[in-house]
């Protein structure tokens, strides 16, 4: 069994240590060993990567996604979940809790850490749900959550409308510092709404969501959390009124982190021009003036992390009347690439970028990984920063194919990734290399 | 073929050349029955309907065409089957045109993508209604010759209603000025950038209206608070004879049903000498001919 590797010759890009230039990476027992300006000795029986020409990269952890098990096997399974993580330069994934079994209790959350090992791909860090069944009622048991493993607490893909209940769930969580993670979304101004209010749900007809929804929200949990001490996750912030709060509770030193999805930050609205299903997610796709202040938000350092909101879900569930089409779409290997859009548009420089998929989300939730010091543990993504290609859906390693952007030409690919010393995806392949098993 | 999904996407000489053939089709002229002899057309009617699905039925008779009929009550709609396998199954007997209503906005489009043959829009949730806006301007032409210069004040219910956004759409393309009118809560955003003029005050702008087109307030909107009561929405957007006297001589009243009458309309101005809501449903039996004409054959 090979357990030291030398990248050589990459453009070593670690955002936390400050790293940006040709090094070569070395890996021995699973964790980075060495990172070294000048070419290192090949030990013997090393496997070495030639890296010339390409990123080496802390491997990328993606704090939304909806694995699905247990309950809806047909959209998405954790196995093909994580499948769909490495081949997306991804090697940590935060599992939401909204499976149809709710993650409301340790049991459940053994059961996906069991499937993830079986797995033996990537990292999955569960998240535990706020209120039992989601339900916004009580109190799930977060002591026990937090102790079988989930590193943070949701009721993702709704919010928590009481909130008295979610300023006890605030004060609760203090004594177990996990930071609660929250889907903005007033339920009473979205109520019945398809998509974004504005000329383009005026011209299509269709029931508009204001920015109101979410920001109203947004502004009672930072009061909240002012209160409380505690530490606050935004989930998928859409709206440019959303920023402004947070830019400004944390120049006050409040805790708060956020996240921003690829797709708020490709498209707007006029996504949905022709009731395309693919279009339609919760938060929906704002403006092109919210695109623009989330883009200045990931620079500038208001929003810390890039995360997918990888939500699969069946055919059947998008091939229907717009209003009835299924929130959400899949976004774990297409990540990147899009992300890249915005590195070759002059957005995000590289590092900045890099940082929004590494460090950035594991210092939100305190997670290991996202940075290749020696001692780190050895989870790289090597990717061509300049390689063609063209998302085909058909070809995804997730269970699912619920995409905006089949057919979308991308600069930008990932071509290995690696989970602790070992090879887990390389050039459109899934698995571990035989000797490495 | 052609789809008629909404007036988005038809241009001034096409909707002009349509409303042109409706001439043809109007009571007393040549036969017609030829143009769609021995075809099928299919009515599927998702949601409930009186003039326009009788008048597509006639339209489609007087086109020499057997209808089939279908609603969803009685359909298997009810055992779950999807839009797209109902529609699908309905093109499998096949039509040469779907015309289809359907509470969802979009729904045509989504079946438009699926089947092979016209797919004629006759309402679609809070989108579009086609076939209601080129009647409309079929009316105000047979009046008018032209409606380039022309003002048309629509009142009411702007952010639920498919005839605002098709007649929107329709007026301004052939050349009129639209004027939109109804409390806040019921406009939609952004409908200047259709070209629409928006105001809150009925009173400042009906004296200068070339036609006044009242829409139907859906009575269940209440509920929603959008609006504190029927009443006061009556007492600043109904129009009334007091209101009716302030309008230009020659203006005329347009309603595309049903009426609720007291609420937007008074029965007194509803059929009074300035309506031509009764004319409106004679000519859309022309008009629906031509569509079919135009997209069918």
């Amino acid at each position: 069994m090979s357990s030291t590797v030398l990248f050589r010759r990459g453009r070593v890009i670690d955002p936390r240590n400050g790293v940006d230039g040709i090094r070569d990476v070395l890996v021995r027992d699973g964790k980075v060993a060495e990172v070294s300006e000048a070419l290192l000795p090949v030990p013997s029986s090393a496997e070495v990567v030639d890296a010339s020409g390409k990123w080496v990269l802390p491997g990328f952890i993606d704090l939304h996604v909806h694995l699905r098990e247990p309950g809806e096997e047909g959209k998405e399974t954790v196995l093909t979940g994580c499948r769909a993580a490495v081949a997306g330069g991804f090697t940590a994934v935060v599992a939401m809790p909204n499976t149809k079994v709710v993650n409301d209790n340790g049991i459940v959350t053994e059961l996906i850490l069991s499937r993830a090992r079986a797995a033996n791909l990537c990292h999955v860090y569960p998240a535990g749900a706020i209120t039992k069944g989601l339900k916004g009622e009580e109190m799930a048991e977060m002591g026990e959550l937090v102790s079988a493993g989930c590193v943070a607490i949701t009721d993702d893909g709704r919010p928590v409308m009481n909130a008295a209940l979610m300023r006890r769930a605030l004060q609760y969580s203090t004594q177990f510092d996990v930071p609660i993670m929250v889907h903005e979304e007033d339920l009473t101004l979205s109520a019945g709404g398809a998509m974004h209010e504005g000329p383009t749900s005026t011209r299509l007809g269709l029931r508009g969501i204001p920015a109101s929804a979410e920001v109203a929200m947004v502004a009672r949990d930072l009061v909240l959390l002012e209160e409380t001490g505690a530490r606050l996750h935004l989930a998928h912030v859409s709206c440019e009124g959303s920023v402004r709060l947070i830019r400004e509770a944390k120049r006050r030193g409040l805790r708060v982190t956020s996240e921003v999805t690829p797709h708020h930050l490709i498209l707007d609205d006029r996504a949905v021009e022709g009731y395309d299903t693919h279009a339609k997610m919760a938060p929906p796709l704002r403006s092109n003036r919210d695109v623009e202040a989330l883009r200045e938000a990931i620079a500038d350092g208001t929003v810390e992390a890039i995360a997918t909101d990888h939500a699969p879900h069946g055919v059947l569930d998008k091939l229907v009347e717009f209003e009835k089409g299924i929130n959400g779409i899949i976004g774990l290997e297409t990540a990147f690439s899009l992300t890249m859009e915005l590195v070759h548009s002059g957005v995000l420089p590289p590092k900045r970028a890099v940082e929004l998929l590494t460090h950035g989300p594991a210092k939100a939730f305190g997670l290991p990984g996202g940075h290749l010091a020696p001692g780190a543990p050895a989870d790289v993504t090597v990717v061509d920063p300049s390689e063609e290609w063209t998302v085909d859906a058909h070809r995804f390693h997730s269970r699912s194919r619920n995409t905006p952007f089949h057919g979308r030409k991308q600069q930008g690919r990932v071509v290995q990734t690696w989970v602790g010393g070992r090879k887990v995806f390389e050039n459109g392949q899934v698995g571990l290399s035989k000797e490495s098993r | 073929m052609r789809h008629l999904l909404g007036i988005e996407g038809w241009r001034r000489d096409e909707l002009e050349a349509l409303l042109d053939k409706a001439q043809a089709h109007l009571p007393g002229k040549p036969d017609t029955t030829h143009i769609l002899r021995g075809k099928v057309v299919a009515n599927l009617f998702f949601e409930d309907s009186t003039r326009t699905r009788t008048s597509f039925h006639m339209a489609a008779k007087g086109l020499g065409a057997s209808v089939m009929n279908w609603t969803q009550s009685g359909s298997s709609v009810s055992k779950g089957e999807t839009l797209l396998d109902t529609a699908r199954n309905i093109e499998a007997t096949g039509p040469v045109a779907i015309v289809m209503r359907h509470k969802s906005s979009g729904a045509p489009h989504l079946v438009a993508k699926h089947v092979r043959c016209a797919v004629i829009n006759a309402g679609d949730g809070t989108h579009e209604h086609p076939s209601q806006a080129l009647l409309d301007a079929f009316t105000l032409r047979q009046r008018w010759g032209a409606l380039d210069g022309r003002t048309v004040l629509i009142v009411g219910d702007l952010l639920h209603s498919r005839v605002a956004r098709s007649n929107l759409l329709c007026l301004k393309a052939l050349g009129a000025r639209v004027v939109m009118c109804g409390p806040p809560t019921l406009i939609p955003p952004g409908l200047e950038s259709l070209g629409a003029e928006v105001t809150h005050n009925l009173d400042a702008v009906l004296p200068q209206a070339d036609a006044v087109m009242c829409l139907r307030l859906q009575l269940e909107r209440q509920s929603e608070n959008f609006l504190p009561s029927i009443r006061e929405f009556s007492r600043l957007f109904g129009l009334n004879p007091a209101r009716e006297e302030r309008m230009k001589p020659e203006a005329v009243v347009m309603h595309p049903g049903p009426i609720n009458r007291g609420v937007e309309i008074s029965p007194a101005v509803a059929d009074g000498p300035r309506s031509v809501i009764l004319e409106q449903v004679s000519n859309g039996v022309a008009v629906r001919r031509a569509i079919l004409e135009v997209c069918a054959s």
